[in-house]
């Protein structure tokens, strides 16, 4: 299958403490840090898109693998706060990074897209040649409206995120990937256009504790590996609870879970790919190690991709 | 031990807290259960119990409550 060329990410100036969110809501800071793991989070600037985000992460993939822009052959971009019914972000996306008539498409799967797109592009880039997966959320601008609501507007927070597949040129090797989609809690965590996004967390939480161990050991177990193997699980990043629960729960180290939660929140379908472009910054994956990739979002929608060492 | 203590039992050894609420006081606004706390819960119950639940009922309105966890654990033993 694939290999994973490359990751990028992009971040917002403006940080968000606690502190400041904490006098917006009427809560005390520790709560927000008790309830969440979150210390603070990046907001984009009233001018800065979805757009602008997933240029800068897609540029940055692009010159961390020092490509050749005229080898990308598709673009899939996910995302769950973009401004407009259509277009979506994709098309724009790939226009600004100088990409031509290259396909792009669009994934608006809010938290779980980014891994969903990076399973589908490790299938296509053996027929079509590179893809360039993005994730890319504001969400920001569905959660800043007043009356903030508390639950919600702890926990998000801006940036992107992406990864260069290619066919054979990589550190990681694709291995595996599983994906689920369940329906029937379609309106459990969802955005309706103009308004605050709706989530019922302890639902979210319940069902994303017990999916994602399992979409993870269902990938590793039908490739004959064990998660005490793993040298890095990189999962969307919502909440360091959450992490600490998926870790108890496949029987594996929670240091080896990356974690950048604390500094961003939630950044919905970008998270995972902005911990990866952190992770490999200095990351030195021996051939074969495994690595896993775990989301879990709106739908629900969830999965897992089992990556490895390719030299 | 009835089903109700064992359920009891069960909260406790995750809340590592003495419950000491009724059976049809609500788990969450008593702040006893948080999201998760529940979900170790449920799983403290299964073991308990030796039953499996499904992800379909892995809705928190089922399990607010000892008596209504009571009441749910005794359709899945039938």
């Amino acid at each position: 299958m694939a290999c994973l060329k490359s990751f990028g990410s992009a971040l917002p100036e403006r940080v968000v403490t606690n502190d400041e969110l904490a006098a917006r809501i009427g809560c005390e800071a520790g709560w927000i840090l008790q309830m969440s793991g979150i210390v603070e989070r990046r907001w984009a600037a009233a001018d800065e898109s979805v757009v602008d985000l997933a240029v800068r992460a897609g540029d940055d993939a692009i010159a961390r693998a020092g490509a050749d822009r005229g080898q990308i052959k598709l673009v899939l971009v996910s995302s769950g706060s973009a401004e407009r019914r259509f277009p979506g972000p994709a098309a724009e996306t790939a226009h600004r990074l100088g990409l031509g008539d290259t396909p792009a498409i669009d994934l608006p799967l809010a938290s779980a897209g980014s891994l969903v797109a990076l399973a589908l592009a490790s299938r296509l880039a053996e027929s079509v040649g590179d893809v360039l997966v993005i994730g890319a959320e504001k969400m920001s601008a569905v959660i800043d409206r007043e009356p903030l609501d508390r639950n919600t507007a702890i926990l998000f927070g801006d940036g992107a995120g992406a990864v260069l597949v290619t066919r054979n040129s990589g550190s990681l090797r694709v291995v595996d990937s599983v994906l689920h989609t369940d329906g029937s809690f379609a309106q459990t965590l969802r955005l309706e256009f103009g308004e605050n996004i709706s989530m019922d967390g302890r639902t979210v939480i319940l069902q994303a504790s017990r999916k994602m161990p399992a979409a993870i050991q269902e990938v590793l177990e039908r490739n004959g590996r064990k998660a005490d193997e793993v040298v890095a699980f990189l999962l969307h990043q919502a909440n360091r609870n959450l992490t600490t629960r998926v870790a108890q729960a496949v029987g594996a180290p929670v240091e080896r879970f990356v974690s950048n939660v604390e500094l961003y929140g939630n950044t919905s379908s970008a998270s995972m790919l902005i911990a990866a472009a952190e992770w490999s910054a200095d990351a030195k994956v021996s051939a074969n190690e495994p690595v896993v990739f775990a989301v879990f979002g709106a739908g629900f929608q969830w999965g897992a991709l089992l990556a490895a060492g390719a030299t | 031990m009835d089903p109700q203590a064992r359920i009891r039992k069960v909260i406790e050894t995750v809340t590592k807290k003495p419950v000491t609420l009724a059976a049809d006081e609500s788990l969450f606004d008593s702040g006893v259960l948080d999201s998760f706390a529940l979900a170790d819960a449920v799983t403290g119950l299964e073991s308990e119990f030796g039953i499996k639940v499904p992800d379909a009922d892995l809705n928190p309105r089922k399990f607010d409550s000892i008596a209504r966890i009571d009441e749910y654990i005794a359709q899945r033993l039938v």
